[in-house]
Protein backbone atom coordinates (compact mmCIF):
# COMPACT_ATOMS: atom_id res chain seq x y z
CA UNK A 1 0.00 0.00 0.00
CA UNK A 2 1.97 3.10 -0.92
CA UNK A 3 -0.57 5.69 -1.38
CA UNK A 4 1.72 8.49 0.24
CA UNK A 5 4.20 7.45 -2.62
CA UNK A 6 6.52 6.75 -0.25
CA UNK A 7 8.51 4.74 -2.90
CA UNK A 8 8.64 7.86 -5.10
CA UNK A 9 11.56 10.31 -4.50
CA UNK A 10 14.22 10.86 -6.41
CA UNK A 11 16.77 10.24 -3.63
CA UNK A 12 16.48 6.00 -2.80
CA UNK A 13 18.08 6.23 0.37
CA UNK A 14 15.05 8.90 1.12
CA UNK A 15 12.53 6.42 0.14
CA UNK A 16 14.03 3.73 2.41
CA UNK A 17 14.36 5.91 5.57
CA UNK A 18 10.76 6.92 5.29
CA UNK A 19 9.54 2.94 4.67
CA UNK A 20 11.86 1.94 7.58
CA UNK A 21 9.74 4.61 9.90
CA UNK A 22 6.34 3.30 8.57
CA UNK A 23 7.10 -0.27 9.05
CA UNK A 24 8.98 0.24 12.27
CA UNK A 25 5.61 1.41 13.22
CA UNK A 26 3.47 -1.06 12.14
CA UNK A 27 5.82 -3.32 13.81
CA UNK A 28 5.43 -1.54 16.95
CA UNK A 29 1.47 -1.24 16.72
CA UNK A 30 1.17 -4.96 16.36
CA UNK A 31 3.33 -5.61 19.39
CA UNK A 32 1.04 -3.35 21.20
CA UNK A 33 -1.96 -4.88 20.17
CA UNK A 34 -0.38 -8.49 21.04
CA UNK A 35 0.32 -6.24 24.84
CA UNK A 36 -3.40 -5.49 24.82
CA UNK A 37 -5.01 -8.76 23.92
CA UNK A 38 -2.88 -10.69 26.05
CA UNK A 39 -3.42 -7.99 29.26
CA UNK A 40 -7.03 -8.35 28.92
CA UNK A 41 -6.83 -11.97 28.25
CA UNK A 42 -5.13 -12.72 31.37
CA UNK A 43 -7.52 -10.69 33.48
CA UNK A 44 -10.54 -12.24 32.23
CA UNK A 45 -8.88 -15.82 32.85
CA UNK A 46 -6.85 -15.29 36.46
CA UNK A 47 -3.61 -16.01 34.23
CA UNK A 48 -1.02 -14.52 36.42
CA UNK A 49 1.44 -16.24 34.21
CA UNK A 50 -0.05 -14.41 30.99
CA UNK A 51 0.08 -11.35 33.35
CA UNK A 52 3.34 -11.72 33.89
CA UNK A 53 4.19 -11.78 29.98
CA UNK A 54 2.97 -8.77 29.48
CA UNK A 55 4.30 -6.77 31.99
CA UNK A 56 7.68 -8.27 31.33
CA UNK A 57 7.62 -7.15 27.82
CA UNK A 58 6.40 -3.93 28.26
CA UNK A 59 9.89 -2.76 27.83
CA UNK A 60 10.20 -3.70 24.26
CA UNK A 61 7.64 -0.99 23.60
CA UNK A 62 9.24 1.60 25.34
CA UNK A 63 12.46 0.75 23.32
CA UNK A 64 10.75 0.81 19.90
CA UNK A 65 9.50 4.23 20.70
CA UNK A 66 13.12 5.47 21.18
CA UNK A 67 14.28 4.00 18.18
CA UNK A 68 11.66 5.35 15.95
CA UNK A 69 12.14 8.62 17.85
CA UNK A 70 15.48 8.98 17.38
CA UNK A 71 15.05 7.63 13.23
CA UNK A 72 12.45 10.41 12.84
CA UNK A 73 14.96 12.96 14.49
CA UNK A 74 17.52 12.12 11.89
CA UNK A 75 14.73 12.42 8.85
CA UNK A 76 14.16 15.63 10.11
CA UNK A 77 17.75 16.79 10.47
CA UNK A 78 19.30 15.07 7.16
CA UNK A 79 16.19 15.77 4.67
CA UNK A 80 14.46 18.44 6.44
CA UNK A 81 11.07 16.80 4.63
CA UNK A 82 7.98 18.73 3.47
CA UNK A 83 4.16 18.36 2.75
CA UNK A 84 3.12 14.56 3.23
CA UNK A 85 6.04 13.23 3.85
CA UNK A 86 6.84 16.04 6.98
CA UNK A 87 3.41 15.33 8.19
CA UNK A 88 4.26 11.52 8.14
CA UNK A 89 6.99 12.24 10.23
CA UNK A 90 5.27 14.46 12.58
CA UNK A 91 2.67 12.25 12.71
CA UNK A 92 4.62 8.97 13.68
CA UNK A 93 6.35 11.46 16.36
CA UNK A 94 3.05 11.64 18.04
CA UNK A 95 1.77 8.44 17.13
CA UNK A 96 3.90 6.55 19.24
CA UNK A 97 3.78 8.34 22.08
CA UNK A 98 0.01 7.27 21.62
CA UNK A 99 1.15 3.45 21.16
CA UNK A 100 3.71 3.55 24.18
CA UNK A 101 0.79 4.70 26.48
CA UNK A 102 -1.33 2.11 25.25
CA UNK A 103 1.40 -0.56 26.42
CA UNK A 104 1.04 1.46 29.34
CA UNK A 105 -2.37 0.78 29.82
CA UNK A 106 -1.13 -3.04 29.01
CA UNK A 107 0.73 -3.56 31.36
CA UNK A 108 -1.53 -2.24 34.17
CA UNK A 109 -3.70 -4.80 32.90
CA UNK A 110 -1.29 -7.69 33.33
CA UNK A 111 -0.47 -6.35 36.71
CA UNK A 112 -4.15 -6.94 38.18
CA UNK A 113 -4.69 -9.99 36.38
CA UNK A 114 -1.90 -10.97 38.72
CA UNK A 115 -2.83 -9.36 42.10
CA UNK A 116 -6.39 -10.76 41.53
CA UNK A 117 -5.87 -14.26 40.26
CA UNK A 118 -5.83 -16.03 43.53
CA UNK A 119 -10.09 -15.44 42.88
CA UNK A 120 -11.67 -18.95 41.93
CA UNK A 121 -14.50 -17.21 40.93
CA UNK A 122 -15.65 -15.10 37.97
CA UNK A 123 -17.52 -12.33 39.91
CA UNK A 124 -20.76 -11.02 38.40
CA UNK A 125 -19.34 -7.59 36.55
CA UNK A 126 -16.70 -9.78 34.26
CA UNK A 127 -19.36 -9.59 31.38
CA UNK A 128 -19.42 -6.37 31.32
CA UNK A 129 -15.35 -5.84 31.55
CA UNK A 130 -15.46 -8.55 28.68
CA UNK A 131 -17.64 -6.35 26.73
CA UNK A 132 -15.65 -3.09 27.10
CA UNK A 133 -12.37 -5.14 26.41
CA UNK A 134 -13.20 -6.35 23.78
CA UNK A 135 -14.66 -3.44 21.85
CA UNK A 136 -11.07 -1.68 22.91
CA UNK A 137 -9.79 -4.19 21.16
CA UNK A 138 -11.40 -4.21 18.20
CA UNK A 139 -11.24 -0.01 17.96
CA UNK A 140 -7.67 -0.50 18.81
CA UNK A 141 -7.06 -3.06 15.93
CA UNK A 142 -9.28 -1.02 13.18
CA UNK A 143 -7.24 2.40 14.26
CA UNK A 144 -3.63 -0.28 13.14
CA UNK A 145 -5.39 -0.50 9.97
CA UNK A 146 -6.40 2.66 9.27
CA UNK A 147 -2.51 3.34 9.80
CA UNK A 148 -1.32 1.01 8.06
CA UNK A 149 -3.92 1.62 4.73
CA UNK A 150 -3.63 5.60 5.54
CA UNK A 151 -7.20 5.44 5.20
CA UNK A 152 -9.19 8.79 5.96
CA UNK A 153 -12.41 7.10 6.18
CA UNK A 154 -11.59 4.11 8.67
CA UNK A 155 -9.90 6.46 10.56
CA UNK A 156 -12.78 8.59 10.96
CA UNK A 157 -15.33 5.94 11.33
CA UNK A 158 -13.26 3.98 14.28
CA UNK A 159 -12.86 7.52 15.96
CA UNK A 160 -16.54 8.09 16.18
CA UNK A 161 -16.45 4.17 18.40
CA UNK A 162 -14.91 6.32 21.71
CA UNK A 163 -18.37 8.03 22.55
CA UNK A 164 -19.20 4.40 22.50
CA UNK A 165 -16.37 3.35 24.82
CA UNK A 166 -16.88 6.57 27.17
CA UNK A 167 -20.28 5.30 28.07
CA UNK A 168 -19.82 1.55 28.22
CA UNK A 169 -17.28 2.84 30.55
CA UNK A 170 -19.34 4.68 32.51
CA UNK A 171 -22.01 2.13 33.22
CA UNK A 172 -19.69 -0.29 34.14
CA UNK A 173 -18.10 2.59 36.47
CA UNK A 174 -21.65 2.42 38.05
CA UNK A 175 -22.03 -1.25 38.00
CA UNK A 176 -18.58 -1.25 40.18
CA UNK A 177 -19.80 1.18 42.73
CA UNK A 178 -23.24 -0.54 43.16
CA UNK A 179 -21.26 -3.80 43.60
CA UNK A 180 -18.82 -1.87 46.26
CA UNK A 181 -22.08 -0.95 48.12
CA UNK A 182 -23.76 -4.29 48.27
CA UNK A 183 -20.62 -6.36 49.12
CA UNK A 184 -17.89 -4.16 51.42
CA UNK A 185 -15.44 -6.82 51.70
CA UNK A 186 -15.35 -6.58 47.56
CA UNK A 187 -14.29 -3.13 47.27
CA UNK A 188 -10.23 -3.82 47.42
CA UNK A 189 -10.81 -6.11 44.19
CA UNK A 190 -13.57 -3.94 42.37
CA UNK A 191 -11.34 -1.00 42.85
CA UNK A 192 -8.47 -2.87 40.84
CA UNK A 193 -11.14 -3.91 38.51
CA UNK A 194 -12.32 -0.21 37.89
CA UNK A 195 -8.31 0.72 37.25
CA UNK A 196 -8.13 -1.88 34.58
CA UNK A 197 -12.17 -0.37 33.14
CA UNK A 198 -10.33 2.77 33.45
CA UNK A 199 -7.02 1.11 31.28
CA UNK A 200 -9.39 0.13 28.46
CA UNK A 201 -11.18 3.36 28.40
CA UNK A 202 -7.90 5.98 27.62
CA UNK A 203 -6.32 2.78 25.41
CA UNK A 204 -9.63 4.20 23.23
CA UNK A 205 -8.77 7.41 24.17
CA UNK A 206 -5.13 6.87 22.56
CA UNK A 207 -6.52 5.08 19.78
CA UNK A 208 -8.77 8.22 18.96
CA UNK A 209 -5.51 9.91 18.79
CA UNK A 210 -4.46 7.94 16.62
CA UNK A 211 -7.08 8.18 14.09
CA UNK A 212 -7.30 12.14 14.13
CA UNK A 213 -3.01 11.63 13.16
CA UNK A 214 -4.36 9.63 9.78
CA UNK A 215 -6.58 11.85 9.15
CA UNK A 216 -3.88 15.15 9.64
CA UNK A 217 -1.00 12.45 7.74
CA UNK A 218 -3.63 12.40 4.62
CA UNK A 219 -5.67 15.38 4.40
CA UNK A 220 -3.22 17.98 6.46
CA UNK A 221 -6.46 19.00 8.39
CA UNK A 222 -5.97 18.69 11.51
CA UNK A 223 -9.09 17.40 13.43
CA UNK A 224 -8.40 17.61 17.02
CA UNK A 225 -10.35 19.33 19.27
CA UNK A 226 -13.45 19.86 17.04
CA UNK A 227 -16.05 17.86 18.89
CA UNK A 228 -19.06 19.39 20.01
CA UNK A 229 -19.69 18.72 23.87
CA UNK A 230 -22.96 17.37 23.15
CA UNK A 231 -22.11 14.22 21.41
CA UNK B 1 -17.02 12.63 17.96
CA UNK B 2 -15.15 14.41 14.52
CA UNK B 3 -17.42 16.47 12.65
CA UNK B 4 -14.56 16.29 9.17
CA UNK B 5 -15.52 14.96 6.54
CA UNK B 6 -13.18 13.62 3.81
CA UNK B 7 -13.20 16.11 0.76
CA UNK B 8 -13.32 13.85 -2.75
CA UNK B 9 -10.09 12.93 -3.21
CA UNK B 10 -9.23 15.69 -6.31
CA UNK B 11 -8.52 14.71 -9.41
CA UNK B 12 -4.90 15.68 -10.14
CA UNK B 13 -4.05 13.11 -7.91
CA UNK B 14 -3.86 10.63 -10.83
CA UNK B 15 -1.27 13.08 -12.42
CA UNK B 16 1.19 11.49 -9.48
CA UNK B 17 4.58 11.48 -11.44
CA UNK B 18 7.67 9.24 -10.68
CA UNK B 19 11.21 10.02 -10.41
CA UNK B 20 12.23 7.41 -12.81
CA UNK B 21 9.64 8.52 -15.93
CA UNK B 22 8.25 12.16 -15.45
CA UNK B 23 5.18 12.55 -18.15
CA UNK B 24 5.86 15.81 -19.26
CA UNK B 25 2.39 15.07 -21.44
CA UNK B 26 0.57 13.93 -17.67
CA UNK B 27 1.81 16.99 -15.80
CA UNK B 28 0.95 19.35 -18.41
CA UNK B 29 -3.12 17.89 -18.04
CA UNK B 30 -3.00 17.51 -14.55
CA UNK B 31 -2.28 21.79 -14.93
CA UNK B 32 -6.01 23.40 -15.43
CA UNK B 33 -4.83 26.65 -14.08
CA UNK B 34 -3.49 28.00 -11.35
CA UNK B 35 -4.60 26.95 -7.65
CA UNK B 36 -4.69 29.18 -5.49
CA UNK B 37 -5.16 33.45 -5.03
CA UNK B 38 -3.28 34.97 -7.30
CA UNK B 39 -4.44 38.23 -6.07
CA UNK B 40 -3.97 40.06 -2.68
CA UNK B 41 -5.79 43.15 -1.34
CA UNK B 42 -3.13 45.53 -1.69
CA UNK B 43 -1.08 44.89 -4.85
CA UNK B 44 2.19 46.88 -5.31
CA UNK B 45 2.38 44.85 -8.72
CA UNK B 46 -0.30 43.37 -10.57
CA UNK B 47 0.77 40.88 -13.60
CA UNK B 48 -2.44 39.21 -15.67
CA UNK B 49 -2.35 36.43 -18.32
CA UNK B 50 1.51 37.18 -19.06
CA UNK B 51 2.97 35.22 -21.90
CA UNK B 52 6.54 35.30 -22.71
CA UNK B 53 8.28 33.93 -26.16
CA UNK B 54 11.54 33.29 -27.12
CA UNK B 55 11.17 33.48 -31.02
CA UNK B 56 8.67 30.67 -31.39
CA UNK B 57 9.38 28.86 -27.88
CA UNK B 58 6.76 29.75 -25.32
CA UNK B 59 8.72 29.94 -21.91
CA UNK B 60 5.53 31.40 -20.07
CA UNK B 61 2.26 30.56 -20.68
CA UNK B 62 -0.72 33.00 -19.34
CA UNK B 63 0.41 33.68 -15.69
CA UNK B 64 -1.05 35.85 -13.44
CA UNK B 65 0.06 36.80 -10.36
CA UNK B 66 0.18 39.79 -7.62
CA UNK B 67 3.00 40.85 -5.88
CA UNK B 68 1.64 42.75 -2.21
CA UNK B 69 3.03 45.43 -0.23
CA UNK B 70 5.50 45.24 2.15
CA UNK B 71 5.26 40.99 1.09
CA UNK B 72 7.87 38.59 0.61
CA UNK B 73 6.79 36.38 -2.49
CA UNK B 74 9.26 33.64 -3.14
CA UNK B 75 9.21 31.59 -6.63
CA UNK B 76 10.28 28.00 -7.19
CA UNK B 77 10.37 25.49 -9.49
CA UNK B 78 12.25 23.06 -11.39
CA UNK B 79 15.02 24.15 -13.50
CA UNK B 80 13.57 26.20 -16.71
CA UNK B 81 10.09 26.37 -15.37
CA UNK B 82 10.38 30.18 -16.22
CA UNK B 83 10.31 31.59 -12.58
CA UNK B 84 13.70 33.51 -13.82
CA UNK B 85 12.09 34.51 -16.74
CA UNK B 86 8.91 35.41 -15.11
CA UNK B 87 11.00 37.51 -12.61
CA UNK B 88 12.74 39.35 -15.49
CA UNK B 89 9.87 40.63 -16.66
CA UNK B 90 9.42 42.86 -13.66
CA UNK B 91 11.57 45.28 -14.17
CA UNK B 92 12.13 44.69 -17.85
CA UNK B 93 15.02 43.02 -17.76
CA UNK B 94 14.26 40.70 -20.64
CA UNK B 95 14.21 43.94 -23.19
CA UNK B 96 18.13 43.11 -23.55
CA UNK B 97 16.98 40.07 -25.20
CA UNK B 98 15.79 40.73 -28.56
CA UNK B 99 14.14 37.54 -29.80
CA UNK B 100 11.98 37.83 -26.27
CA UNK B 101 8.70 39.09 -26.54
CA UNK B 102 6.28 39.53 -23.62
CA UNK B 103 2.65 40.14 -23.64
CA UNK B 104 -0.22 40.48 -20.89
CA UNK B 105 -0.58 43.45 -18.58
CA UNK B 106 1.94 44.05 -16.07
CA UNK B 107 1.43 46.99 -13.78
CA UNK B 108 3.24 48.73 -11.02
CA UNK B 109 1.16 50.81 -8.58
CA UNK B 110 -1.84 50.27 -11.33
CA UNK B 111 0.66 51.77 -14.54
CA UNK B 112 1.37 49.56 -17.49
CA UNK B 113 5.22 49.00 -17.31
CA UNK B 114 5.43 48.05 -20.68
CA UNK B 115 3.43 51.32 -22.06
CA UNK B 116 5.43 53.18 -24.35
CA UNK B 117 6.01 56.17 -22.57
CA UNK B 118 7.45 54.36 -19.63
CA UNK B 119 11.47 55.11 -18.67
CA UNK B 120 12.85 51.90 -18.11
CA UNK B 121 15.66 53.47 -16.37
CA UNK B 122 13.38 54.91 -13.93
CA UNK B 123 11.30 51.55 -13.85
CA UNK B 124 14.36 49.79 -12.88
CA UNK B 125 15.29 52.47 -9.86
CA UNK B 126 11.98 51.75 -8.67
CA UNK B 127 11.99 47.76 -9.12
CA UNK B 128 15.54 47.39 -8.20
CA UNK B 129 17.32 43.73 -8.95
CA UNK B 130 20.05 41.50 -7.21
CA UNK B 131 21.41 38.68 -9.36
CA UNK B 132 22.77 35.20 -8.45
CA UNK B 133 26.78 35.87 -8.82
CA UNK B 134 27.62 39.63 -6.79
CA UNK B 135 28.34 41.70 -9.66
CA UNK B 136 30.25 44.91 -8.00
CA UNK B 137 31.00 47.85 -10.69
CA UNK B 138 35.35 47.45 -10.73
CA UNK B 139 34.95 50.71 -8.44
CA UNK B 140 35.13 51.24 -4.46
CA UNK B 141 32.67 50.24 -2.44
CA UNK B 142 31.76 53.89 -1.69
CA UNK B 143 31.38 54.01 -5.17
CA UNK B 144 29.08 50.82 -5.91
CA UNK B 145 26.53 52.33 -3.57
CA UNK B 146 26.56 56.17 -4.70
CA UNK B 147 26.46 55.51 -8.11
CA UNK B 148 22.56 54.76 -8.50
CA UNK B 149 21.51 58.22 -6.55
CA UNK B 150 24.42 59.90 -8.44
CA UNK B 151 22.74 59.15 -11.94
CA UNK B 152 19.35 59.47 -11.02
CA UNK B 153 20.31 62.81 -8.81
CA UNK B 154 18.99 61.60 -5.62
CA UNK B 155 21.76 63.45 -3.42
CA UNK B 156 22.39 67.50 -3.92
CA UNK B 157 25.43 67.33 -1.78
CA UNK B 158 28.70 65.47 -0.75
CA UNK B 159 26.88 64.93 3.05
CA UNK B 160 23.86 63.57 1.55
CA UNK B 161 25.68 60.98 -0.16
CA UNK B 162 27.81 60.51 2.07
CA UNK B 163 24.29 59.75 4.25
CA UNK B 164 22.84 57.41 1.70
CA UNK B 165 25.71 55.30 1.31
CA UNK B 166 25.70 54.56 5.01
CA UNK B 167 22.47 54.25 5.62
CA UNK B 168 22.13 51.72 2.46
CA UNK B 169 25.79 49.66 3.51
CA UNK B 170 24.21 49.60 7.02
CA UNK B 171 20.34 48.65 6.18
CA UNK B 172 22.75 45.60 3.66
CA UNK B 173 24.47 44.95 6.93
CA UNK B 174 27.72 46.03 5.62
CA UNK B 175 28.95 48.80 6.97
CA UNK B 176 30.20 47.39 9.91
CA UNK B 177 32.77 45.48 8.20
CA UNK B 178 33.60 48.16 5.59
CA UNK B 179 33.37 51.46 6.91
CA UNK B 180 37.38 52.31 7.37
CA UNK B 181 37.25 50.78 3.93
CA UNK B 182 35.28 52.46 1.63
CA UNK B 183 37.64 53.80 -0.59
CA UNK B 184 38.84 50.09 -1.73
CA UNK B 185 37.68 48.63 -4.64
CA UNK B 186 34.38 46.14 -4.09
CA UNK B 187 35.57 43.29 -5.62
CA UNK B 188 38.19 42.90 -3.30
CA UNK B 189 35.48 41.80 -0.76
CA UNK B 190 34.16 38.49 -0.28
CA UNK B 191 31.33 37.23 -2.39
CA UNK B 192 28.87 37.09 0.71
CA UNK B 193 30.36 40.77 1.47
CA UNK B 194 29.89 41.44 -2.44
CA UNK B 195 26.28 40.17 -2.74
CA UNK B 196 25.45 42.69 0.28
CA UNK B 197 26.88 45.43 -1.76
CA UNK B 198 25.01 44.48 -4.35
CA UNK B 199 22.23 44.92 -2.46
CA UNK B 200 23.04 48.03 -0.63
CA UNK B 201 23.59 49.45 -4.30
CA UNK B 202 20.16 48.56 -5.27
CA UNK B 203 18.71 49.83 -1.76
CA UNK B 204 20.17 53.47 -2.15
CA UNK B 205 18.39 54.58 -5.14
CA UNK B 206 15.21 53.64 -2.71
CA UNK B 207 13.55 51.14 -5.01
CA UNK B 208 9.37 50.28 -3.79
CA UNK B 209 10.32 46.58 -5.17
CA UNK B 210 13.48 44.23 -4.74
CA UNK B 211 13.70 41.48 -7.63
CA UNK B 212 16.07 38.84 -6.06
CA UNK B 213 17.43 35.68 -8.58
CA UNK B 214 19.35 33.70 -6.78
CA UNK B 215 20.69 35.66 -4.23
CA UNK B 216 22.23 33.12 -2.22
CA UNK B 217 23.11 30.45 -4.60
CA UNK B 218 26.77 31.16 -4.66
CA UNK B 219 27.31 32.12 -1.16
CA UNK B 220 28.12 29.64 2.14
CA UNK B 221 26.26 29.41 4.74
CA UNK B 222 27.09 32.55 6.75
CA UNK B 223 26.50 34.68 4.06
CA UNK B 224 23.14 32.77 3.22
CA UNK B 225 21.75 33.78 6.94
CA UNK B 226 22.60 37.23 6.37
CA UNK B 227 21.36 37.80 3.28
CA UNK B 228 18.11 35.81 4.77
CA UNK B 229 18.40 38.45 7.85
CA UNK B 230 18.41 40.83 5.53
CA UNK B 231 15.18 39.78 3.28
CA UNK B 232 13.61 39.89 7.07
CA UNK B 233 14.40 42.84 7.52
CA UNK B 234 13.94 44.52 4.02
CA UNK B 235 10.55 42.96 3.60
CA UNK B 236 9.17 45.42 5.98
CA UNK B 237 9.16 48.14 3.98
CA UNK B 238 9.99 46.83 0.23
CA UNK B 239 8.07 44.55 -1.84
CA UNK B 240 10.33 41.67 -2.48
CA UNK B 241 10.00 38.48 -4.81
CA UNK B 242 12.53 36.21 -4.89
CA UNK B 243 13.55 33.19 -7.25
CA UNK B 244 15.66 30.17 -5.42
CA UNK B 245 16.26 26.80 -5.75
CA UNK B 246 16.35 25.99 -1.98
CA UNK B 247 13.05 25.22 -0.96
CA UNK B 248 14.47 25.62 2.60
CA UNK B 249 15.05 29.33 1.70
CA UNK B 250 11.93 29.81 0.05
CA UNK B 251 10.08 28.15 3.05
CA UNK B 252 12.64 30.30 5.80
CA UNK B 253 12.24 33.74 3.95
CA UNK B 254 8.81 33.93 2.32
CA UNK B 255 4.97 35.12 2.91
CA UNK B 256 3.97 33.78 0.00
CA UNK B 257 4.84 31.22 -2.68
CA UNK B 258 4.23 30.40 -6.35
CA UNK B 259 5.63 27.22 -7.78
CA UNK B 260 6.34 27.18 -11.38
CA UNK B 261 6.01 24.43 -13.58
CA UNK B 262 6.90 24.28 -17.46
CA UNK B 263 5.92 27.89 -17.73
CA UNK B 264 3.05 27.79 -15.87
CA UNK B 265 2.53 29.12 -12.51
CA UNK B 266 0.65 25.85 -10.79
CA UNK B 267 0.37 26.89 -7.24
CA UNK B 268 0.39 30.25 -4.98
CA UNK B 269 -0.59 30.36 -1.63
CA UNK B 270 0.95 31.44 2.22
CA UNK B 271 4.02 29.71 2.44
CA UNK B 272 2.88 27.69 5.68
CA UNK B 273 0.14 26.10 3.86
CA UNK B 274 2.68 25.12 0.33
CA UNK B 275 5.18 23.66 2.61
CA UNK B 276 3.05 21.91 4.82
CA UNK B 277 -0.05 20.94 2.53
CA UNK B 278 0.17 21.67 -0.46
CA UNK B 279 -2.67 21.45 -2.85
CA UNK B 280 -1.75 20.42 -6.28
CA UNK B 281 0.49 16.98 -6.58
CA UNK B 282 3.32 18.18 -9.11
CA UNK B 283 3.72 21.30 -5.88
CA UNK B 284 4.10 18.27 -3.74
CA UNK B 285 6.04 16.04 -5.71
CA UNK B 286 8.37 18.81 -6.18
CA UNK B 287 8.75 20.06 -2.50
CA UNK B 288 9.07 16.37 -1.15
CA UNK B 289 11.69 15.82 -3.96
CA UNK B 290 9.69 13.32 -5.97
CA UNK B 291 10.64 14.21 -9.45
CA UNK B 292 14.42 15.33 -10.79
Amino acid sequence: MDNLNLTQHTSHRFNEELEDVRNRVLQMGGLVEQQVNNGLKALLEFDSELGEQVVNKDHQINAMEVEIDELCTQVLARRQPAASDLRLVVMVIKTITDLERIGDEAEKLGRVAISLSSQSRRPAYYAELRHLGEHVKAVLRDTLDAFARMDVNAALKTAKQDGDIDREYDTLSRLLISHMMEDPREVRNILEVSWCARALERIGDHANNICEYVVYLVHGKDIRHTQSRSE
Amino acid sequence: MSTYTAPPTPSTESAATTAEAPDLDAQLASFTGTVGDVRVADAKMSMTDVDVHYGTAQAIHGVSLDLGKNEVMAMIGPSGCGKSTFLRCLNRMNDTIEICNVSGSLTLDGEDIYDRSQDVVLLRARVGIVFQKPNPFPKTIYDNVAYGPRIHGLASSKSTLDDIVEQSLRRASLWEEVKDRLDKPGTGLSGGQQQRLCIARTIAVSPEVILMDEPCSALDPIATAKIEELIDELGKNYTIAIVTHSMQQAARVSDRTAYFHLGRLVEVGVTNDIFTNPTHQLTENYITGRFG
